[in-house]
């Protein structure tokens, strides 16, 4: 179990390095210096030149790779002299754009998008999962039907499209709810939650027509095999046949789906944040690279890679303690 | 179809009766393509401590009996008409909660692939206590004594670890022990066990027979063995009934049914027996054709098209379903056109076995 997690962690790390180069990589590929876009309309070679030394952009790529490895690991400072400016570790650098150090930017935006993810993840399980595994157990009656069709608009529904309504309806119609934004739970859980509602349903509802959709049929495989026959047979009521024999097999793969989903989110609900306006991890994501904003850009990358990652292996952790089958070696 | 039944504790042994009943038992299923007639117009009677073999093809329709005498096809597709009485409590009609709790402790069943039929999640122990605890509720301790002593009483070894495993760690042979261990956990008077060597290897198998043949002995239960294998009826069962397209087509005792059968489909089955001697090739004679569709049974006998020695044109073989009639031999029931006389000249002089 040690050595298996010691593997992982290791190959993660691998995985992240690589993620980080192939950034850089595709980074530099673009045909545009980010002097250019800083330097606004007034702009001569020589200004561009003095930007692009002052962001260390004159230095060849793998250098500048190296000294953002180094920072990262171990601190580094810019400039010289008096001027110089500290930079401890972890160290993503400054932003190019307002020279606010990248740590306190995602210190900011990546509670926003948990924020988001968190209630999201919990609304699409409870109703997803719920309305799949009870139209499983009423399969082919009108409750089963109607669940079918509400997930599948619900899953080929877009957030752009939905979110608005809901904006529309909520917030400038019917006044019931305040604009989405966020403020921190500590501060004012109530506010917290009226803000983060509609980010909640506008994903959760979506996504959970795609666990409804799983656990229907993952319930329903469930409920043909031998097992469950055998459990009926040894006369336990219908609620310990679902419940303690059907369930448990069914929601493996389910626990899976969510992880990643969960992982996947965490690395930036880019659309969800952008319709509500909320100044979250992807939202940031996609305005630093409009912006050439390679230190931005290579924090979320790497902030994204990383939830996925780890996700992963929490999903391959849980499965073992789900399926005594699985031995993690 | 009296009433007597209907408040009688199941527990208590009502002797003057077979423990179990089975009355022009028909199961049909509602599918998309039709009806399925799964069974139809079965009836036999089992008494503790005697075991029948119920042999026929796949589909024929031994499998679907055996579920329903525990109750346990899904109602709402499922149209069961006839009467199955367990220690004579009416089954079929019976509300779902009054049967539930008569399956396990009245009648239990043994799966045929003991891998997939036990919970792949939970421990074997854990499994079996579980169907000691439905029975008696709120026993938990007991429950896992009670556990551990019936996976010693059906051979497995060192039953206080072996509680603890899953199923997968256990071979195929111990798997089917616990499974039996869980069927018996309850001291049920009727076990149905649903081919439970068809998994198993064949040293494997005989351990098994000989296990259930000891518990029979021990519990006085009755015995329902739905195979295919003719060597595992002719080693465990006092009767047989043999099924075809959802028809009971021959019964008798074992003896009776195979060694002096009289329905040309049970001639059948028995020539597709192999021998370990002789030319194989020779020996070997299956049956043509394959099961019919229990949508579209074959008119008159349906078993006709298969049959080399059908009565077409001049015969009602394809005309009119042949009822179970009583043979020169006492118990032994034949539904088959032929006329006796033919028919037991015909097995004397055509037809060879190759396991004999």
């Amino acid at each position: 179990m040690i050595r298996y997690l010691v593997k992982r962690v290791l190959l993660a790390i691998l995985s992240l390095v690589a993620v980080s180069i192939i950034t850089f990589i595709l980074f530099f590929a673009v045909p545009t210096s980010p002097a250019y876009v800083m330097c606004g309309k007034q702009c001569d070679a020589h200004a561009i030149a003095q930007t692009e030394q002052r962001l260390g952009l004159d230095k060849p790529t793998y250098v500048q790779y190296g000294e953002f490895m180094k920072g990262l690991v171990a601190g580094r400072s810019y400039g010289t002299g008096e001027l110089a400016v500290k930079c401890p570790a972890p160290c993503l650098g400054f932003s190019f754009r307002t020279n606010e150090p990248v740590t306190d930017i995602i210190g900011r935006t990546l509670p926003v998008t948990v924020s988001i993810v968190v209630g999201a993840t919990v609304l699409q399980l409870v109703l997803g999962v719920g309305l799949g595994m009870i139209s499983a157990l009423r399969r082919g009656t009108a409750f089963d039907k109607a669940a079918v069709g509400v997930s599948l608009v619900g899953a080929s529904m877009q957030i752009y499209f939905f979110g608005p309504i809901l904006l529309l309806l909520f917030v400038y119609t019917m006044h019931l709810l305040p604009n989405p934004g966020y403020t921190s739970p500590f501060d004012d859980p109530g506010q917290w939650f009226v803000q983060m509602l509609l980010p909640w349903v506008t994903l959760g509802f979506l996504n959970s027509a795609i666990f409804a959709r799983l656990s229907r049929a993952q319930m329903l495989e469930t409920l043909s095999e031998d097992f469950v026959r055998t459990a009926r047979a040894k006369g336990l009521t219908k609620w310990k046949v679902y419940g303690r024999h059907a369930l448990r097999a069914a929601i493996t793969p389910i626990v899976t789906t969510a992880g990643l989903y969960f992982g996947a989110s965490l690395g930036g609900a880019v659309i969800t944040e952008t319709v509500f306006g909320v100044n979250g991890l992807g939202r940031t994501a996609v305005q630093a690279v409009n912006d050439l904003n390679l230190p931005v850009v290579m924090a979320t990358v790497l902030l994204a890679a990383f939830f996925i990652i780890l996700l992963n292996i929490v999903v391959d952790m849980l499965y073992s303690v789900i399926d005594p089958r699985v031995r993690l070696s | 179809m009296t009433a007597t039944a209907s408040s009688a504790a199941t527990s208590e042994v009502q002797d003057d009766r077979p423990y179990l009943e089975v009355d022009d038992l028909r199961v049909q299923f509602k599918t998309e393509d039709g009806i399925v007639r799964a069974v139809d117009g079965i009836s036999f009677k089992l008494e503790r401590g005697r075991t029948l073999g119920i042999v026929g093809e796949s589909g024929s329709g031994k499998s679907v009996t055996s579920l329903t005498v525990l109750g346990l096809h899904n109602m709402a597709r499922t149209r069961v008409t006839g009467s199955v009485r367990v220690n004579g409590r009416e089954i079929v009609g019976l509300d779902e909660e009054k049967v539930r709790r008569m399956r396990g402790r009245d009648m239990a069943m043994i799966f045929q692939d003991p891998l997939s039929a036990l919970h792949p999640y939970y421990t074997i122990g854990r499994q079996i206590a579980e169907a000691y605890l439905v029975h008696h509720p709120g026993q938990k301790a007991k429950a896992k004594r009670r556990a551990i002593e019936m996976l010693d009483r059906v051979g497995i070894p060192q039953p206080q670890r072996r509680y603890d495993s899953y199923p997968h760690e256990f071979s195929g042979g111990m798997r089917q022990r616990a499974m039996i261990a869980m069927a018996l956990v309850n001291d049920p008077s009727l076990l149905i066990a649903d081919e439970p060597t068809t998994a198993l290897d064949v040293t494997v198998q005989a351990q098994i027979l000989d296990l259930l043949d000891d518990l029979q002995r021990e519990f006085n239960s009755a015995i329902i063995m739905i195979t295919h294998d003719l060597g595992v009826v002719s080693r465990v069962a006092n009767d047989v009934m043999v099924m075809y397209g959802g028809h009971a087509i021959e019964f008798g005792s074992v003896d009776q049914v195979l060694t002096e059968p009289q329905h040309p489909y049970t001639w059948g089955l028995l020539q597709s027996v192999p021998s370990l001697r002789g030319n194989a090739e020779d020996d070997l004679d299956p049956i043509p054709g394959s099961p019919p569709s229990l949508i579209n049974l074959p008119s008159g006998c349906a078993f006709h098209p298969r049959c080399a020695y059908r009565m077409i044109g001049g015969g009602p073989c394809d005309l009119e379903v042949p009822e179970l009639l009583p043979t020169a031999q006492e118990g032994h029931v034949v539904a088959c056109h032929l006329p006796e006389n033919e028919r037991r000249r015909i097995f004397a002089e055509e037809i060879k076995l190759g396991a004999e």
